[in-house]
């Protein structure tokens, strides 16, 4: 397969340290002066809606589509917000991309602002990535004694200044209300939608809030065109994928790559296969919050569309790979202490379902489950989908039902047993 | 408490953005970075330059994980226990640094040296299992290589990276 990478191709030379002189002698900062003086804010716009760049944070909605929804008359300012609060488990594609080449990020900022007609954006950068945050206000600095920020950009007339904010720790601020509550000094708790950002978001202005990635794509596209971008995986699910792949393989770490790779070749030629040549159990396509896979889906393409069809996900491409020595009920175990401790406790089917959802695994993880929770499990799972005002309820129910869907004899046994079949054996 | 600089710090803080209340995060941790911990104190001076009661202050600093309500060691040591962190090893991780130190997770040596805490997913799955102290990412971390980190610890020989006017300090 012949296949150039796009958004990670510096990062493999040693010495390439992304600063602002190695970003541009690489060919860095030349989609910023081509959209400032050969497109309309419109141009690029329609660019990016015929790219197809859908949203890598979870949700793949398409990028230019969002952009769309800002309405052109309103007389509030406009802001564009970076989503660099990576948090689902299983991802660390953004880390890299911020640590490794940040002006390939401000670049995309500043186009996507020009775009949108933002001239203030911001940055909200996971509170844990000191060492991220650090490079990204290095890079902000960098860019503005060059004059990519600040006033009158490259002569166009454009200003633009963006604000590196760090949050505090909490998952739920990576969904983009959530992150904006949070922004504006509050608890990140996610807001009722309708109104959505576009109309009402930062400071009850039109917002627009985009992944890390998603924003790494945007000055490809605008420098190589949208029929480039197409050309690249398959018709609905276009342009590179970065894959974070974790867990029981040899080679774990960051893949860039077409979506139209299998899971398979994802795993075993890419990521060196299952490790220590054990036999895979179960995979996670799309963060923890993605329905589990198992060997029978194994040539499943890693698109948005496949992955729905095989009944998981590809959310935020996070790839977790588990071999033959894990315990199902004790995955479930964690995954839902996770969204118990992360749930922000405004909705009560969340907040009460994740709490018992955990309390339940657990029981049946340590010998004390009842033949009768397996049902439980899936009726709390099934009150938890659709009725909350963000999705982590819903991120919350849908790993486990597919745990019980796929290894439910391990749950029986776990109840029969009294015990953990798996006590002891494996690594966890 | 709080000092000269750190309140100059906060107050470019609250003019740097379109509403006042945006810095009240950035300010937590610049107050956190000097006391350690946000004292009550530091809580009603927060509130006082936002113009917000100290219960709303709290009510923020209680949602997000990395501010510590009580007082906590000088160097703080973050534990991944999510799955890909799980599935390597971790929990034994975990073990053999509570038997080093002698205190359980969540807890702070009584020498007031170290505080350990359980994180959720820290990015760095691909190369399991993480840390952090004092903000700074240990990865594919090992009994020996912990043993080590401690030891430097001790010593006083670990950059803190976490530890400047803002929380992250190094420039």
């Amino acid at each position: 397969m012949t296949f150039e990478k796009v958004l990670t191709k510096y990062q493999d030379i040693p010495e390439y340290t992304g600063t602002i002189d190695e970003y541009i002698a690489h060919g860095g900062y030349r989609a910023l002066p081509k959209a400032l003086r050969e497109l309309q804010p419109a141009e690029v716009i329609e660019q990016v809606k015929r790219s197809g760049l859908r949203g890598r944070g979870g949700a793949g909605f398409p990028c230019g589509v969002k952009w769309g929804f800002i309405p052109k008359d309103s007389p509030k300012p406009k802001y564009l917000v970076c989503n660099c609060d990576e948090s689902e488990p299983g991802t660390f594609k953004d880390r890299m991309l911020i640590e490794e080449d940040p002006h390939q990020l401000i670049e995309g900022m500043i186009i996507s602002s020009y775009a949108i007609g933002s001239r203030l954006a911001f940055l909200y950068c996971r509170g844990e990535f000191v060492y991220g945050a650090r490079v990204l206000e290095r890079a902000i600095r960098e860019a503005t004694l060059r004059g990519y920020l600040g006033k009158n950009i490259l002569g166009s007339g454009f200003d633009l200044d963006i604000h590196l904010h760090r949050g505090a720790g909490a998952y739920i601020c990576g969904e983009e209300t959530g992150l904006l509550e949070s922004l504006e000094g509050k608890r990140g708790q996610p807001r009722p939608k309708p109104p959505f950002p576009a109309i009402s978001g930062l400071y009850r202005s039109p917002t627009v809030v985009n992944n890390v990635e998603t924003l790494c794509n945007v000055p490809h596209i605008v420098l190589r065109g949208a029929d480039w971008y197409i050309g690249i995986g398959p018709p609905k699910s276009t342009g590179p994928r970065l894959f974070s792949v974790s867990g029981h393989v040899e080679r774990p770490g960051n893949y860039e790559l077409p979506m139209s790779i299998t899971l398979r070749e994802l795993i075993f030629e890419h990521a060196g296969g299952v490790k220590n040549g054990r036999r895979l159990k179960a995979v996670i396509p799309g963060g923890s919050s993605a329905p589990v896979l198992t060997e029978q889906h194994l040539d499943v393409g890693m698109d948005f569309e496949s992955l729905a069809a095989a009944g998981s996900m590809s959310g935020s491409g996070g790839v977790i790979v588990m071999d033959d020595t894990v315990c199902m009920v004790r995955v479930g175990e964690i995954v839902s202490r996770f969204y118990h401790h992360e749930s922000c406790g405004q909705c009560t089917q969340c907040r009460e379902g994740t709490a018992w959802l955990h309390k339940v695994l657990r029981r049946i993880e340590h010998g004390q489950g009842r033949k009768e929770d397996l049902d439980v499990l899936l009726d709390m799972c099934d009150n938890m989908k659709g009725k909350t005002i963000c999705v982590l309820s819903d991120a919350a129910a849908m790993p486990i039902e597919s745990y019980l869907k796929y290894f439910r004899e391990e749950f029986e046994a776990h109840v029969r047993e009294r015990a953990c079949p798996f006590e002891g054996k494996g690594a966890f | 408490m709080i000092s000269n600089e750190t309140k100059q710090r906060c107050d470019g803080l609250a003019r740097r953005y379109p509403e006042k209340r945006s810095a009240l995060i950035p300010m937590l941790h610049a107050v956190q970075a000097e006391v350690g911990h946000l004292s009550p104190e530091a809580i009603e001076w927060v509130a006082a330059a936002l113009g917000l009661s100290a219960a709303d202050v709290m009510s923020v600093a209680s949602f997000y994980d990395m501010f510590n309500l009580e007082r906590v060691g000088k160097h703080m040591i973050y534990v991944c226990h999510n799955l890909s962190c799980s599935l390597l090893g971790v929990e034994r991780l975990i073990r053999h640094l509570e038997n080093r130190l002698g205190i359980r997770m969540g807890e702070t040596t009584p020498d007031g040296l170290i505080t350990l805490k359980r994180m959720e997913c820290l990015a760095a799955c691909g190369t399991a299992p993480a840390i952090q102290i004092d903000g700074n990412f240990y990865e594919q971390v090992t009994p020996q290589i912990l043993d080590d980190l401690l030891d430097r610890l001790r010593d006083g020989r670990l950059h803190a990276m976490g530890k400047g006017p803002d929380g992250m300090s190094g420039r």
